[in-house]
């Protein structure tokens, strides 16, 4: 048995346990176990990887095998790893880890939300260790609906809207992603052999340019919606400002990578020609969502707002450095993945342990939290330093890594928005350091916050675990940056 | 008539020997012996259809009037099992105090529609076709009619029968103009095809042919009838109608499409094409202003067949069996969700949307089924549905459809709306009184069993579409 079938079979058999579970307590410490399995599980991928990396330095992925499912259409169930999707896979295993830490206060109806979290979950791993067109798109949907009940559930807020919305949104854009699939597949064989879906197969062949460039921006605008392109990331605010903490966390922490993930995996790896061809058209687009995401951020009053609209444009910021179609840059996009993935998820960690307190989300009804919550506050500020770029956290390697192979394009237009988009570091300074002065520091605005408790032990877990991820990747940044460059060879060698 | 026409006629044969035995035994059985009626019925039924997988000889009958080969065979035990599925949800409804003393005339007439519908499927020969198609439609408007306390059902049954006698007459009509269009080929499916040419005479002929099998199918615009028949009857014989009905007047069209006018597949496409785009649409908008859950299962099956026309369009043996199997999924779907529906109805005389609201806080089990059901018909994976809409979209797409596959995806968006809309229903809107627990007797839980693990097997274990796909022909 093949390793990777690991974490959709873990997730699996703790959906089985949550389901047999009689009381809430046992549920979730079942929840805590299994998720510290998948996320030592997740190592332990890591460090055979790299050993077998060591052994075998040629072939694109390791771990491979197929299982045929139809063989009427040659689809397979087609696992394999490169040194990216292990780093996702391991992103996922935390942000899955400290949700379920952070949701152990979880009151009502627990066996239920677990077992949609956990869905969520099958639907995440599924997706970064396929490497089958079919079975990613299987479990790109498994990952999309159980956000509907999980927000219009335990959400807050106008829960039922922002469900709706988030998810008839992202169902939309799986409907170009499913035509661009389909074109990919008839165009697989190269005009003789087999039709397959499988990625590294058609990656050998090359898809006709005139092919390429109907299907190209389908398949890119599919993923890009869940990667909040621009004019496309309006289910992101109000699907991420009514959702639970943990599935914020999630969802912006993991499934919006899916997106970027999805953009280079499928879109730009195999059909780079397309790519050349609308680069300028998307890269506008992404230019718009990482200034116009961080400037929606500054008037925003929500903290789950501020924090949603500044996804927009750190997600943004990753579609934006991949169609630099550039190592570099590319590196770059990867390295932000992982650092907006956890310093999102820190965020809305934070989010929610302050709204649990407060009941409260609004800047203009808090003050002085440093005084009554340090340890959430001293986080808060950490989050608040890695998302404007502060040297040393994960924030500034991977923003510094996009500009300077962005800026390697010698022309006029590539430099001139690498420009522009650089100026989002400077609004989200902005936003940052208005929500630290204004909720944190200062006098205390509210009596009642007075009695309010600092973190509590699982709490503290799950942001420490969190910080520590953060702070890794800013202090080595070669480790993550070098198995990146690594897999990234095959992807540019195409280009 | 040797050995060899009975086995060729064996589905049929098996059929008109349940009639009989049935007939016989509702006569002459002991008051405690009509009691187990349900249970004869439906054990004799199962018997048949199991009967129906093992190989069958092939070949034709009566100077190639009947036409038995592997794929007819398939359609044949798909539509078994939506019967049988149906069938296993009916007894409670059947057992009430208006209904109990004729019990019998539904099975009877339920297996006389299907005798019917099997004829159809595997004539060769248009008068054959026709004789099938009545013997399909009649015994239907008194299903339809069947609670006749109820004025809502006589209502439905009168329009039914109504329609069905219009629509009969069009395909009359389309088949006289083709007798009379080709002269001495007689109306035998083979030598028709050969001398079928795009002649205006002829071109008519099929277009009635195929708006009177699109009343069946209730394809846009022939779809008026079709909510008002689907509220007004039984929710069980509902559940028939939007399935095992339609299903096999999807067979049988399919059939003399690819048979008979095959040299016209440059006109008929774009006759298919337009009848897509608006089926589904018009079906999809319709969907999601229903209030009464009868309406809006009506408007939503409405729309999944347009799904299956786009299948059939394509032509090839990929788009056959994505058809068959669409069709396969889309009955464990369906049935599921009128059992659901029926067993509350029955219990608390509610089917409206409204009336669902906090269902799941008193009915766990039934609003997971129902939500699982859902799921399937939207296309959600892992359910069967997310494959059978696929195989079709990747039929379609094949054959270059591209535009027509991304309206009907955009569409899958809109109908996830109103299939959600039941889920929010269920799951999230609050009531003070949702209806109280309900509890599912043995045969309506077993029924609700064979639904869900389809539901959920369907797609994932790839047997059962290889199984279809190994009999599937094509157009060219």
């Amino acid at each position: 048995m093949n390793f990777l079938y690991l974490f959709v079979i873990l997730p699996l058999l703790m959906m089985c346990g949550v389901a047999v579970l009689k009381q809430a307590k046992q549920v979730k410490i079942l929840m805590l176990v299994g998720s510290g399995i998948i996320l030592l599980t997740s190592f332990v991928l890591l460090y055979l990887f790299l050993q077998a990396r060591a052994i075998d330095s040629v072939s694109p992925m390791l771990f491979r095998s197929d299982l045929m499912w139809y063989s009427a259409f040659n689809i397979k169930f087609s696992v394999g790893v490169d040194g990216i999707s292990v780093l996702m896979i391991i992103l996922s295993s935390i942000i899955v880890f400290t949700g379920s830490f952070i949701s152990y206060s979880m009151q009502e109806q627990v066996k239920e939300y677990f077992l949609w979290f956990l869905m969520l979950a099958i639907g995440v791993f599924g997706f970064f260790i396929t490497i089958d067109l079919f079975s990613m798109f299987f479990f790109y949907e498994i990952a999309l609906i159980p956000m509907y009940l999980l927000i219009g559930l335990w959400g807050t807020g106008r829960k039922e809207y922002s469900a709706m919305k988030l998810t008839l949104m992202l169902m939309g854009g799986s409907a170009f992603l499913l035509l661009g699939i389909l074109g990919i597949y008839f165009n697989s064989n190269g005009g003789n052999g087999n039709l397959t879906m499988n990625i590294l197969e058609i990656a050998k062949t090359h898809i006709p340019v005139e092919a390429q460039n109907i299907f190209f921006p389908l398949t890119f605008l599919g993923f890009g919606v869940l990667g909040a392109l621009f004019p496309f990331h309006t289910w992101s605010p109000d699907g991420h400002a009514s959702a639970p903490t943990a599935v914020s966390m999630l969802h912006a922490g993991v499934l919006m990578k899916l997106g970027g993930y999805g953009c280079f995996r499928v879109a730009i790896y195999l059909m780079p020609e397309g790519a050349e061809t609308y680069k300028i058209l998307f890269l506008v687009l992404t230019g718009i969502s990482v200034v116009y995401g961080a400037f929606g951020a500054v008037v925003q009053k929500d903290l789950k707002y501020i924090n949603a609209y500044s996804s927009v444009s750190h997600c943004g910021l990753v579609l934006f450095a991949l169609l630099m179609l550039n190592k570099t840059a590319m590196t770059g996009a990867v390295m932000q993945m992982l650092s907006h993935g956890l310093m999102t998820a820190l965020f809305f960690a934070l989010i929610g342990m302050i709204y649990g307190r407060t009941h409260t989300r609004l800047i203009t009804e808090m003050g002085g939290l440093m005084k009554i919550m340090p340890f959430i506050s001293v986080c808060w500020v950490i989050a608040g330093m890695a998302s404007l770029g502060l040297p040393g956290l994960s924030g500034f390697v991977s923003e510094m890594t996009i500009f300077v192979g962005s800026f390697q394009h010698p022309d006029i237009f590539h430099r001139v928005i690498t420009i522009l988009a650089c100026s989002s570091i400077v609004i989200t300074a902005v936003y940052i350091l208005r929500v630290v002065g204004k909720i944190l520091l200062g006098p205390v605005f509210d009596e009642h916050h007075l009695a309010l408790t600092d973190a509590t032990w699982y709490e503290k877990i799950a942001s420490v675990t969190l910080i520590i991820s953060i702070a890794f990747i800013g202090m080595a940044p070669f480790i993550s940056s070098n198995i990146i460059s690594d897999s990234l060879t095959s992807i540019i060698s195409r280009l | 008539m040797n050995i060899d026409a009975i086995l060729l006629m064996r589905t049929e044969f098996l059929l008109v020997f349940q009639i009989i035995f049935l007939i016989i035994y509702d006569l002459f059985a002991s008051k405690s012996g009509r009691k187990g009626l349900d249970v004869v019925a439906c054990s004799l039924f199962i018997i048949s259809t199991v009967i129906g997988f093992f190989p069958a000889t092939t070949g034709s009958a009566f100077g190639g009037m009947f036409v038995a080969d592997a794929m007819n065979g398939v359609f044949k035990s798909v539509l078994n099992i939506g019967v049988i599925l149906v069938f296993l949800q009916s007894k409670t409804w059947l057992n009430n105090e208006y209904t109990e003393h004729k019990k019998a005339e539904v099975y009877i007439l339920i297996i006389s529609t299907l005798l019917g519908m099997d004829l159809m499927i595997s004539s060769g020969h248009f008068l054959m076709f026709y004789i099938g198609l009545e013997l399909a439609s009649l015994p239907l408007a008194g299903l339809i009619a069947y609670n006749k306390y109820s004025s809502e059902s006589v209502e439905a049954g009168a329009k039914f029968i109504l329609m069905a006698a219009f629509s009969s007459g069009m395909l009359l009509f389309g088949i006289s103009l083709l007798y009379g269009s080709t002269g001495e080929a007689g109306l035998y499916f083979d030598t028709m095809r050969n001398v079928i040419a795009p002649r205006s005479l002829q071109l008519l002929g099929m277009v009635f042919f195929l708006s009177g099998l699109a009343f069946k199918i209730s394809l846009v615009p022939f779809h008026l009838w079709t909510a008002d028949v689907y509220q007004g009857a039984p929710t069980n014989i509902t559940a028939f109608l939007s399935v095992v009905s339609k299903g096999a007047a999807v067979f049988a069209l399919m059939v003399v499409l690819y048979k008979v006018f095959a040299n016209l597949f440059d006109y008929w496409e774009y006759i298919i094409y337009g009848l897509v785009v608006v089926t589904i649409t018009v079906g999809n908008l319709f969907a999601m202003r229903q209030h009464n859950m009868k309406r809006f299962l009506a408007f939503s099956s409405i729309s999944q067949a347009g799904y299956i026309m786009l299948g059939m369009l394509a032509g090839t043996p990929a788009g056959m069996s994505s058809v068959v199997y669409y069709i396969l999924v889309y009955t464990v779907s369906n049935v599921g969700i009128f059992a659901v529906v029926s067993i509350l109805e029955n219990k608390s005389g509610k089917h409206d949307i409204g009336d669902y609201s906090g269902l799941y806080k008193t009915n766990p089990k039934l609003s997971v089924a129902m939500m699982l059901f859902l799921f399937s018909l939207a296309g959600i994976p892992p359910f069967a549905g997310f494959f059978s809409k696929f195989f079709i979209f990747m039929a379609a797409a094949q054959m270059s459809y591209y535009v027509l596959v991304f309206v009907a995806l955009v569409n899958t968006v809109i109908s996830l709306y109103y299939y959600l809309l039941v889920v929010k229903a269920m799951f999230i809107t609050p009531n003070d009184e949702p209806i109280a627990y309900v509890k599912t007797d043995f045969s309506s839980k077993l029924g609700l069993a064979i639904c869900l693990s389809g539901t959920l097997l369907l797609g994932i274990v790839s047997y059962f579409y290889s199984y279809i796909q190994q009999f599937a022909y094509g157009l060219f």
